[in-house]
């Protein structure tokens, strides 16, 4: 069977065909770039969220103010809206202080009217840049926008979490003689995991369902790709001409996503009972009477 | 030109009332928070309807979740599986699509392609499968001790359900519930972004935000304004809800009342 004529085909080898041309192998790239921003994004908001929760729960005014503002902020505006505002912010932002570093001697403001105006050589990414940089600067202030916002909600859960660590376990070290930054590090982060989990666990799946807001911040992403190759097509422009057929490439990013999250789930609920092992809450007392269910 | 001037030119241009092209030169403040605030018509209309419908249906996928028959638990498992595991980005365009060639072999049906039908529909179906989680997580945590003190008094079948499950369920899943009202408020944002077109730029909200930034390459206007707009709709309906629960738990001695927490967004 070969695809070069594909007017003589029908049926399956049509559809194989068609569902292998050039196109579509972009369509499968782009799951890998929604698999690659889960993978980046995650941990960068989980370290932004430690590092929020760690600022909150200080004891100086100075850190935990910006501390608490960020995780507050975050969770009473549309997250949607903060996507759509740090595409922007965070690009005029790195070429404002480029801007500043590079060209010092320039006297013209930077906000002209309706425009945002720097010297050249400040640009971002260059204008004289390769295709391939404009598009991982893209894509990487996509991550960046992403792992702030999931990085307050993140913060959230982990302040949680260490306040939730028995006060009694504290003390013990406290007793033992620990410093405070070592019963910080050898009891209080050890052991809030287990406490953090079930929030982490659901915002891993406010994260997975958020990922095809990437459309939004001008990425190629499979939602672009699906309304790109389910348009209706002319025989004229392709060789495999059809009707409008997005319905059934969005029932396939259902279909998608409805199996992402199901995987997501039963691995979360093995990391739940292997994090609940010799842990003094239930899960773990359970465990340790060999009644847990399996 | 007054500002009082700008309010009565935009403040319902969302619903295609009052002057007909959006300012295109020299934004004003006092423009930007009109027509922000004009599209914020628009969330406010998708959100309350939504809830409202939603939660009938809510309440009815919950007590079939929660049925012993398998033909009304399956299908309610199903309808909650499929709208809580999928974006509700992607299920916005899946329906505008499919409402699309609806409309194609059904002329009649052409208002479900817009957004004041369409949009409304996918967004009730998504608060009921929501809800409905809640609503049976709350089922199963009524207490037994409740309903064997009904089974004793006499109660059964839908007075029963009526007036003994039905209210202990609600004020048990009130709090994550309000939570639910809130994320879905902020989720209208998402309606003009997903394929549904703002017909003669009657937008919502967000639609408006993003046109001035778009306009004034300046971010840092339009979506704080927004921000407001949001922070102070979600302290009301935080308000609305906590007098709901103060009437849930009214029965209820001062001390074990569940108190109402500002924690929206961690429930999906």
């Amino acid at each position: 069977m070969t695809c070069s004529d594909p007017d003589t085909l029908s049926g399956l080898s049509w559809l194989l065909c068609y569902l292998t041309t050039g196109k579509h192998l972009s369509l499968y790239w782009s799951v890998g770039t929604v698999l690659l921003l889960l993978a980046i994004t995650a941990p960068v908001s989980l370290a932004f969220g430690f590092g929020g929760a760690v600022a909150a729960r200080s004891r100086l005014p100075i850190l935990s103010w910006p501390g608490k503002a960020y995780i507050a902020i975050v969770r009473g505006v549309p997250d949607i809206a903060f996507f759509l505002f740090f595409v922007i912010a965070l690009d005029q932002a790195f070429e404002y202080v480029r801007h500043k570093v590079i060209c010092p001697d320039w006297d013209q403001p930077i906000r002209q009217g309706s425009d945002f105006v720097v010297c050249q050589a400040a640009k971002l990414p260059l204008s004289t840049a390769p295709q391939w940089v404009h598009e991982v600067y893209g894509f990487a202030i996509a991550v960046l926008t992403f792992a702030i916002v999931f990085g307050a909600f993140a913060a959230n859960v982990l302040f949680g979490a260490m306040r939730a660590v028995p006060r009694a376990q504290v003390e013990t070290a406290e007793a033992y003689g620990m410093t405070p930054g070592q019963t910080f590090r050898r009891v209080v982060v050890p052991q809030m995991w287990i406490y953090a989990l079930p929030g982490l666990s659901n915002l891993w799946m406010i994260l997975v369902k958020a990922t095809p807001l990437l459309f939004l911040l001008g990425i190629e992403d499979i939602v672009f790709w699906a309304r790109e190759l389910g348009g209706p097509k002319t025989p004229r422009f392709t060789d495999y001409p059809h009707g409008d057929w997005r319905m059934w490439y969005f029932l396939a990013l259902l279909v998608f996503y409805l199996g992402l999250t199901r995987v997501s789930e039963l691995a979360l609920g093995r990391l739940t009972r292997r994090l609940s092992r010799g842990q003094a809450t239930m899960g773990g007392e359970a465990q340790r009477k060999g009644t847990a269910p399996a | 030109m007054s500002c009082w001037d700008t309010i009565g030119d935009y403040a319902l241009r969302s619903l295609g009332i009052g002057e007909r092209l959006l300012p295109r030169s020299d934004f004003t403040l006092c423009q930007q928070f009109t027509l922000i605030g004009s599209g914020l018509i628009w969330n406010v209309y998708f959100a309350v309807l939504a809830l409202a419908a939603g939660f009938f249906l809510a309440t009815a996928v919950a007590v079939g979740k929660a049925s012993a028959n398998p033909l009304v638990r399956k299908p309610s498992e199903w309808f909650i599986f499929v709208f809580r595991g999928s974006p509700l980005f992607i299920q916005f365009f899946f329906a505008y699509f499919a409402f699309l060639s609806l409309k194609n072999a059904a002329p009649a049906l052409d208002a479900l392609t817009s957004a004041w039908l369409g949009a409304l529909i996918v967004l009730f179906l998504n608060t009921a499968a929501y809800s409905g989680e809640i609503f049976y997580g709350a089922l199963m945590s009524v207490p037994k001790g409740d309903m064997e003190a009904a089974d004793a008094y006499g109660f059964s079948g839908w007075k029963k359900f009526r007036k003994i499950t039905w209210p202990t369920m609600l004020r048990l899943a009130w709090p994550a519930y309000t939570n639910e009202a809130i994320f879905l408020f902020h989720s209208t944002t998402l309606v003009f972004f997903s394929g549904f077109p703002a017909w003669q730029q009657r937008g919502d909200a967000l639609y408006y935000a993003n046109y001035f930034a778009d306009k004034t390459f300046n971010p840092f206007v339009p979506y704080p304004i927004l921000a407001a707009y949001f922070i102070l709709l979600t302290l009301v309906i935080i308000s609305l809800f906590g007098l709901a629960n103060r009437r849930l738990n009214r029965h209820l001695p001062q001390t074990q009342r569940a108190r109402l927490t500002f924690r929206p967004r961690l429930i999906r």
